[in-house]
């Protein structure tokens, strides 16, 4: 499996780790009300586990099986794909941590204009790769 | 493809198909005042969607495609990724039953479903983890 790929992947993990741990909580507060502003976490355990856990997993697993472009430089450059882990880490957190913090500037929107960056840049990275096996 | 991942893939399509029938009904409750009941059942539709089907399908994959843990052992610990299977269906379920239960019954016994679909889900995330980080290695 490539470097960037465990990055990817092993960075999905610990938000699978976090997010699943924010939902137990908020379900268990929904069973037992014990402190109403466990609500609050809601956007960020939807955020950490549909953005960082699903998203971010797949776009590792697809960095590392989709077709090779060649022997020289298989995967092509790594350029888009450092890019599409920094835009997309920084979007999640900046979209999560919107709704707990008062600020004049529009984190919320900030973050989701880094995930679409950071989407677009995978897009770049993958669209080459995705071809019949062998060709090239 | 090994039984377990078997079992999770399939697992996931279930879920896939239940949640896309609750899709239909949380629709349909508009239209059918008999169906209002369902919208008690839209946070089970996400969690149908998100830990039933798609979290399911990555477990099963992962477990089959990823770098073996060694030549002996080349899926590492089988028992744990069954116990994963078995947390996270049992605290899934648990929470379909006890969710709108809870919700059309407020402070009722349902809420001892909804604590143990918690610790079960949470469990199997961990263990998950647990079971497939030293898979994780690096070979360019």
């Amino acid at each position: 499996m490539p470097f960037l790929s465990l990055i990817l992947i092993r960075t999905a993990l610990l938000y699978l780790a976090i997010g699943f741990t924010l939902g137990g909580l908020i379900l268990l507060n929904k069973a037992v009300p014990f402190q109403p502003a466990l609500w609050r976490l809601l956007p960020l355990h939807v955020e950490f586990t549909l953005v960082g856990w699903i998203i971010q997993f797949v776009m590792g697993a697809a960095y590392w099986m989709l077709p090779r472009l060649g022997q020289y430089r298989p995967r092509g450059s790594d350029v888009p794909v450092w890019g599409t882990i920094i835009c997309l880490n920084a979007g999640i957190w900046l979209a999560g941590i919107a709704t707990f913090v008062s600020s004049p500037f529009p984190l919320e929107m900030a973050g989701r204009m880094l995930e679409f960056a950071a989407i677009v840049l995978f897009a770049v990275h993958a669209w080459p790769r995705v071809r019949p096996f062998g060709e090239g | 493809m090994p039984a377990i991942s078997r079992w999770f893939i399939k697992a996931g399509l279930v879920y896939f198909l239940a949640a896309m029938l609750l899709a239909i009904g949380l629709k349909a409750q508009f239209s059918f005042p008999v169906l209002r009941f369902l919208a008690f059942f839209n946070p089970v539709y996400y969690h149908l969607l998100t830990v039933g089907w798609i979290t399911q399908i990555i477990m099963g994959v992962s477990h089959w495609m990823f770098p073996r843990f060694s030549r002996e052992k080349p899926r590492g610990n089988e028992a744990l990724a069954w116990l994963v299977f078995v947390l996270l269906n049992a605290g899934l379920l648990l929470r379909i039953t006890g969710e709108p239960m809870l919700a059309l019954n407020p402070g009722s016994i349902w809420n001892t479903l909804l604590i143990l679909s918690a610790i079960l889900q949470w469990l199997a995330g961990a263990l998950y983890i647990r079971a497939i980080w030293p898979r994780l290695k690096e070979k360019p």
